[in-house]
């Protein structure tokens, strides 16, 4: 009998190897079988061989190695992870919206439900609409998006909403760097996003879904259009979802390559097939959204969190965590990190345990001096603040924002000015145009701190480019604009000398700001 | 017959009568979908590598918008590109998770290689995803991890003549 092997189609894997080692071993004569990735991306390619003891590990592996992986010659070296399951980095977390990605066929319907799939929607289907909604609610679970915002409150607004026609739109732009999870879970596991998606339509008599994916995931893209045509066939999606008798239709519409369209209104626009700019709010997508209907928005990650809150119910879910932070949170280390990959963990883990316990440390082996957490909008952190817990309260006391939680480390190489320079620089790339402090004060944002890092006038610069982002913060019409200034600001208050100033200049211009001007969370927040 | 904007009458045939027929076809195959525009421009990208001039006005005819709407869609995104792809394209990550991982010196050496070429277009892109494993870029679409700028002059030693 020919040895079953394992061997991740996700992107990333994929782009150190993945497809050549697949070929490679189905030439060696094994069955091969494509999962998603178990998230240790720093073992990828990592090939699973299926024994009695459980799917054994082993890392890096290149095509020429496959006959010797085969006969057993990889066993007692260092590439030999062991059985993956109770690999300790792995064995530490707690997936639950992960607990499928890299342990099935993505679009093996069969399996999934085997593993506890469709559980979910076909509780909900013996509920009613209010009954799902407060399942959610009670769950405690809140937008993974990047704001925070609770999921049940959102769909409870859309579900007393009257209208013709309700829509569900799942917000896959996942433009943020150093974050990657919303991709691998539609790599990984697409069902529990399609059943996720459901479970809100059912919730809110909704009728039809769109998923907006970017277009910079072309295997998202596929696996997702396979697995919405499987769920058809099946009857999960279509006239009559798992026979209830209850109509749900799903598509897949691609981006165009704009970051903005992850803001949730631009999204909307650009679902309409006009430019991204963003909408004014109000009114709100859950009662003028999609075409102008009651419109659900959620993350990817917060509608996968959906089918075990209604399989589990919500007080199970409600019990993980901390806070006002319930559940598990997908976290992702990114950038120079010796162990990168995907933590799903419950709320409350700290910054440090992440940064250093799973991952390690940096990749060059040099110190770490800083993390950007929550994406380009979100601030860096130097080490001495490890100790926060990854909480969203928490992380708005210091000025910080869990975002999609992403985690970008960098090494003592780093400049903390010119990373600031870039944050600006980012947004005056990516900016819709719609309101002038974003606009142009991106713009003047490079302009100043240029002229800081070059000692022109620095202390009046310094000013200057407070009053810019507090104008930034106060006055944009969302938050690309109202929190590009975190990273710059955060980046100032903790490595001035990167921009040539000495901390007391820092502290004396930030301390000469009105409060609101350093708070994170004026009415730009989405 | 459907309102036409201002401009020359259509006397002459447009400069490529196949592909003004191709485009139309894409757009009225697509227009019963709910906002058509921009899966019809994905897909006159993927049948003719771009957005050509001449496209507007059929796609605007097709799904009853003016030009400017429809050039104005055509514009804001960075994927709809207006000219014939070259024969390689070499697209690097330049946002955070990559320059922590060195990716400006790619993006540096790529520059100085490319600056110019006819055969060669680099682009830049921010974030693919891929932020564990960067530098990070595409190579004739293909994604592809560590790209250090050996790296990538070793994967693209066949493209210089
Ligand atoms: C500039 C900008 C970019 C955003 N990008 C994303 C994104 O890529 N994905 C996402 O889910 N939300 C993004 N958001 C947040 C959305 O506006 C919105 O809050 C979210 O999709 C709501 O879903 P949730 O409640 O499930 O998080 C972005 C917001 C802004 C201001
Ligand atoms: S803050 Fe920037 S991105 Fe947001 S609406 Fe204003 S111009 Fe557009």
């Amino acid at each position: 009998m020919s040895a079953v092997v394992w061997v991740p189609c996700d992107a990333a894997a994929v782009s150190v190897g993945a497809d050549a080692v697949a070929e490679a071993l189905t030439a060696a004569g094994a069955t091969v079988r494509r999962n998603g990735s178990r998230g240790m991306l720093w073992l990828e390619p990592l090939v699973e061989v299926e024994t009695e003891r459980g799917r054994v590990g082993y890392a890096n592996v290149a095509p020429a190695e496959v006959a010797g992986l085969l006969a057993g010659d990889l066993d007692d070296g260092e590439r030999c992870v062991g059985v993956v399951d109770d690999y300790p980095w792995l064995a530490r977390q707690h997936r639950v919206s992960f607990a499928r990605v890299g342990v099935i066929e993505p679009t093996d319907l069969a399996a999934y439900r085997e593993r506890g799939g469709l559980a979910g929607l076909e509780r909900a289907l013996t509920l009613s609409g209010e009954d799902v909604v407060r399942e959610v609610t009670d769950s405690g679970l809140r937008g993974r998006g990047g704001a925070g915002f609770p999921a049940g409150i959102k769909w409870e607004t859309v579900r007393t909403a009257e209208a013709d026609v309700k829509f569900v739109c799942c917000n896959a732009d996942e433009g943020d760097s150093g974050t990657f999870a919303d991709r691998m879970l539609i790599e990984g596991d697409p069902f529990t996003l399609i059943e996720g998606m459901t479970i809100a339509a059912v919730a809110t008599g909704a009728s039809e879904g769109f998923v907006y994916l970017r277009s910079e995931y072309p295997h998202a893209i596929r696996t997702l259009r396979r697995a919405i045509d499987i769920a058809y066939a099946h009857g999960v999606l279509g006239e009559s979802v798992l026979g209830s008798g209850r109509r749900f239709d799903l598509d897949v519409r691609v981006g165009a390559g704009a970051y903005i369209c992850g803001e949730e209104t631009s999204m909307l626009e650009s679902l309409q097939g006009r430019r991204g700019e963003v909408r004014a709010k109000p009114p709100i997508p859950a009662l003028h959204g999609l075409f102008g209907r009651p419109t659900v928005v959620n993350n990817v990650l917060t509608l996968s969190a959906v089918p075990m809150v209604l399989a589990d119910g919500g007080a199970a879910y409600a019990a993980l965590g901390t806070g006002r932070s319930r559940g598990t949170q997908v976290f992702q280390l990114a950038g120079n990190v010796a162990r990168g990959g995907v933590v799903e963990t419950d709320f409350g883990i700290t910054l440090g345990e992440l940064v250093e316990g799973f991952g390690g440390g940096t990749a060059s082996g040099r110190p770490v001096k800083a993390v950007q957490v929550g994406g380009p909008l979100g601030a860096y952190l130097p080490p001495a603040r490890f100790g926060l817990p990854m909480d969203y309260e928490a992380f708005a006391e210091a000025g910080a924002m869990v975002g999609h939680g992403g985690i970008v480390v960098f090494d003592d190489s780093m400049d903390a000015g010119a990373m600031a320079r870039f944050a600006m620089e980012f947004c005056a790339k990516e900016s819709c145009g719609k309101c002038t402090p974003c606009r142009i004060g991106s713009t003047r944002g490079v302009e100043v701190i240029d002229r800081i890092r070059g000692g022109v006038q620095r202390e009046a610069n310094l000013v200057l480019l407070e009053d810019l982002c507090a104008t930034m913060t106060k006055g944009s019409l969302c938050a690309m604009g109202g929190l590009t200034p975190m990273p710059v600001r955060s980046a100032l208050e903790h490595f001035p000398e990167d921009f040539g100033v000495d901390a007391g200049t820092a502290d004396a211009v930030a301390g000469e700001m009105p409060e609101s001007a350093t708070s994170t969370d004026g009415g730009a927040r989405p | 017959m459907p309102q036409r904007g201002p401009g020359p009458a259509p006397t002459a045939a447009p400069a490529d009568a196949v592909r003004a027929a191709s485009v139309r076809g894409i757009a009225e195959e697509l227009a019963g979908l709910r906002g058509p525009l921009l899966p019809v421009l994905h897909a006159v990208l993927e049948r003719h590598g771009y957005v050509h001039d001449d496209d507007v006005p059929v796609i605007a005819d097709v799904l009853n918008l003016s030009r400017a709407d429809v050039l104005g869609v055509v514009s804001f995104y960075h994927d709809f590109r207006r000219t014939p792809p070259t024969a390689h394209r070499v697209t690097l990550c330049r946002a955070e998770a990559c320059q922590a991982r060195g990716g400006e010196a790619t993006y540096a050496a790529a520059t100085d290689r490319w600056a110019g070429s006819s055969d060669v277009e680099l682009g830049e892109v921010f974030c693919l995803g891929n932020c564990a494993l960067g530098p990070a870029g595409t190579l004739d679409g293909a994604l592809h991890a560590r790209l250090t700028p050996e790296r990538l002059e070793a994967l693209t030693a066949g493209w210089d003549r």
